[in-house]
């Protein structure tokens, strides 16, 4: 890498003698150029995600450490091809880079972060964000692939030729960060910005974008490498006809099952720990009904939803490995024909491929479909693919009520076989709703499907790792707020009304009460009245379930000396009202956040109403019928 | 001008020098290849994957694996023709096929560094230029 001789530095304007200002620096950069990475890398644990007002796409800012102490903050913008405000995502873009975002002052300053493996192409958006005005950096991505790969370029006369600084770094090896880092520190000779030798051409015509980009790097001496023979090859196999779809398969069956068995062993782990932590504070608890508050009623509550903490993450783990790896991009074009029959088109399938870690983030990345048919239909779907609050119902009751027995040898069991087909469910029934709404009030007329190939690359364990703390954060939240306060309130009001200074037997308690005034209307379908405690507490986020029905169990068992949920549920519901539970939760709407997001993206309740009320419904009558099925049959 | 190292392409030592001469005519309708070696490129321009013109083809799903062609206009609502003409399918620029969906749609195509993903619906609107019968084909649609 030269160094920048004669060509200016632009920097930030230079320190004042008190710099407290906040400087906002802007991360701008076409899909897969490696934004985030370069972003998570300046803020690494500094960062925090939120939203524009009156928008719904996220952004995520982060302070970065910079040596002469001034305060500058880096916004994580959505990636662009160019600043025509059509999307959502380049509409925010735009509005961010020219200050016209509510909440944001525009920004100081620009890190237009560029693929330097695809560069003519990437150049294209440099003509748009440089004819912005604001100092620039350019950067360029992915270093350490272009000189493998036999590239090279000239960063000085690149510079000259933009008329702004070149740097040339690998975000995901943190190489080439220290010209970043003085850029961003507004730090020495903080020359004006020199005018481009290129003239800018006019932005909106794409082809003399092109061709302006194309002389620019042919002016900087920019080589591009050879075709990536590793992304080809691995192509060849995972796009085979025959064994591409295998895989696709395979892949999928192999992460359920490393879910569902790997994680066991942690999550008795946790589940040990929760309890001997519980037992422990309760020993020293001076009387029995706080020493029952916190081994019943905060043991066994928020513990049993904590213990699925292990699971969660494991699932996210491997949902980032394929989307980092861009494994994704190719399951989204094997997915794609099935995805068309039902109505939908490809770009639906990465925000349902997201939906299994979560709905609320997989309703926001619906933003990327342009037909707003295609995006509410995408929308309304979402929410019954298999999140991973599901998980732990489902856990918790297979454990329970399938025995652990092979299935296809060691590498399916009957258990995993039972959680993939409740997989199924929710993804069939996900199409077939698909089906229905785009053949009726959501008609639209085949839409197109464009998708970029990222090239295959190494996840790296920093980004792995700051999704992992990421949604171990969202998780403890949670569980430290809506579900501590829900296992409190249970318990308290099992423990209530008081006869002769005594709480109840937990059937005449306020729990019991309200337990039974609802057990009619789900006794159809195979519930006790305990469970229905959990269906209405599940009403805020499915995984509240498994702690009310701990608390429940808890402070039952305290007096009936029974060992584990799992036991008592075994005891307490019969196999057809475990199945018939596991089905009503693949379908059911049992989520606020959810609702929340789904009013906000589609602009009114009219959409969220509906969606919960075609859910619940579903719900209601396949638990009906499944448990009516098992109790005849079997 | 672009200096570019063929080894890893052609399977031969040495390095040529290509001159692009680009942008004559509306960005890059004509691409003149002058090439030091050429015996050596002959000689080994059937080595090239995805390389050999097609003249016959007329929109992107003609295309066999192996061919290549030079586009021409997008024959698309304008919003799907900006999208893909900022995912590099500009109007001269060379493509090509690769793998597929199992049952050949979609389709990756290959054009400007890029590998973009295409329904056959969209692939067949993308017209090439026919007829040409060009010696040499732009050897890789990454260079500028």
């Amino acid at each position: 890498m030269s160094d920048c001789h004669g060509c200016s530095v632009a920097t930030l304007p230079p320190p004042r003698a008190v710099d407290t200002r906040r400087h906002i620096v802007a991360i701008v950069g076409p899909p897969n150029s490696g934004k985030s990475t370069l972003f998570n890398r300046l803020t690494g644990l500094r960062q925090k995600v939120a939203n524009f007002p009156g928008v719904t796409v996220e952004h995520r800012m982060g302070k970065v450490k910079v040596e002469s102490g001034r305060e500058v903050f880096a916004v994580d913008l959505p990636g662009v091809y160019s600043l025509e405000p059509r999307t959502e995502d380049e509409r925010v873009t735009h509005d961010v880079l020219l200050g016209q975002m509510k909440d944001l002052p525009k920004p100081d300053a620009v890190l237009l972060i560029l693929d330097s493996t695809n560069l003519a192409r990437h150049l294209v958006l440099a003509a748009p964000v440089l004819s912005l005005g604001l100092p620039t950096l350019v950067v360029l991505n992915m270093a350490d692939d272009l000189a493998r790969r036999g590239g090279g370029v000239d960063v000085a006369e690149l510079g000259m030729q933009l008329g702004a600084p070149v740097a040339l770094v690998s975000a995901s090896r943190g190489q080439g960060f220290d010209k970043i880092l003085q850029f961003l520190a507004g730090a020495t000779h903080a020359a004006p910005q020199a005018a481009p030798l290129m003239q800018l051409p006019v932005i909106q015509d794409i082809p003399k974008c092109r061709a302006w980009a194309a002389n620019v790097g042919t002016k900087g001496k920019y080589q591009a490498p050879a075709p990536p023979h590793w992304t080809r090859r691995l192509d060849s196999i995972f796009l085979h006809p025959v064994a591409g779809p295998l895989i696709f398969i395979l892949v999928v069956v192999a992460v359920f099952q490393a879910i569902f068995s790997w994680a066991t062993p942690l999550m008795d782990q946790v589940s040990t720990a929760i309890s001997w932590l519980a037992d422990a504070i309760g020993s020293v608890m001076p009387n029995d009904a706080l020493r029952s508050l916190v081994v019943d009623g905060l043991g066994k509550g928020v513990g049993s939803v904590l213990q699925f903490l292990p699971q969660i993450l494991m699932l996210f783990l491997f949902i980032g490995i394929l989307e980092d790896s861009g494994y994704l991009a190719r399951a989204a074009l094997i997915a794609d024909r099935t995805m068309a029959r039902f109505g939908l088109q490809g770009k639906s399938f990465i925000p349902l491929l997201s939906a299994y870690a979560c709905a609320v983030p997989a309703i926001m990345a619906t933003r990327t479909i342009e037909n707003k048919r295609d995006r509410i239909a995408t929308i309304l779907i979402a929410p019954f693919m298999t999140c991973s609050a599901r998980l732990s119902p489902y856990t918790l009751l297979i454990v329970a009520f399938i025995p652990p027995k092979p299935l296809l040898g060691v590498f399916l069991s009957l258990r995993t076989a039972v959680m993939l087909g409740l997989y199924l469910l929710g993804f069939l029934a996900a199409l077939l709703t698909a089906r229905l709404l785009k053949s009726t009030v959501l008609k639209s007329t085949r839409s197109s499907f464009m998708l970029e190939m990222p090239p295959y690359r190494w996840p790296t364990a920093r980004s792995l790792g700051l999704r992992l703390v990421d949604r171990s954060k969202v998780f403890l939240r949670r569980a430290g707020t809506v579900i501590l306060a829900v296992a409190i309130v249970i318990w308290v009001l099992a423990h209530l009304p008081l006869t002769d200074g005594k709480p109840p037997a937990i059937e005449h308690s306020f729990v019991g009460m309200v337990g039974h005034a609802v057990e009619p209307a789900i006794k159809p379908l195979g519930f006790n009245w305990k469970i229905g405690i959990g269906l209405i507490t599940s009403l805020a986020a499915r995984e509240v379930i498994v702690g009310t029905l701990g608390t429940i169990y808890g402070i039952e068992g305290a007096t009936k000396e029974s060992a584990g949920l799992q036991q008592a549920l075994r005891q307490d519901l019969t196999l057809g009202g475990a199945v018939a539970l596991m089905v009503f939760f693949a379908f059911a709407m049992q989520c606020m956040s959810t609702v929340a997001v789904v009013k906000r993206e589609t602009g009114g309740w009219r959409w969220p109403i509906i969606q919960f009320t075609y859910m619940t419904g579903m719900a209601y009558v396949c638990a009906f019928l499944v448990n009516k099925a098992i109790t005849v049959w079997l | 001008m672009l200096r570019m190292d063929l080894r890893d392409r052609l399977g031969f030592e040495g390095q040529l020098q290509v001159d692009v001469v680009m942008g004559l005519f509306q960005g890059f309708d004509i691409a003149v290849f002058q090439i030091d070696t050429w015996f050596d490129m002959q000689a080994n321009v059937k080595k090239v994957r995805h390389a050999t013109h097609n003249p016959e083809a007329t929109n992107l799903m003609e295309l066999k694996h192996g061919e290549s062609g030079i586009l021409d206009r997008l024959d698309l609502p304008e919003e799907d023709a900006r999208r893909l003409m900022e995912l590099g399918f500009l109007p001269g620029h060379a493509i090509t096929p690769g793998h597929s969906a199992p049952g050949g749609d979609p389709r990756v195509f290959r054009v400007d560094g890029s590998e973009v993903a295409l329904r056959r619906e969209t692939a067949r609107r993308l017209l090439l230029k026919h007829g040409q019968h060009l010696d040499a084909t732009p050897i890789d649609t990454r260079k500028a």
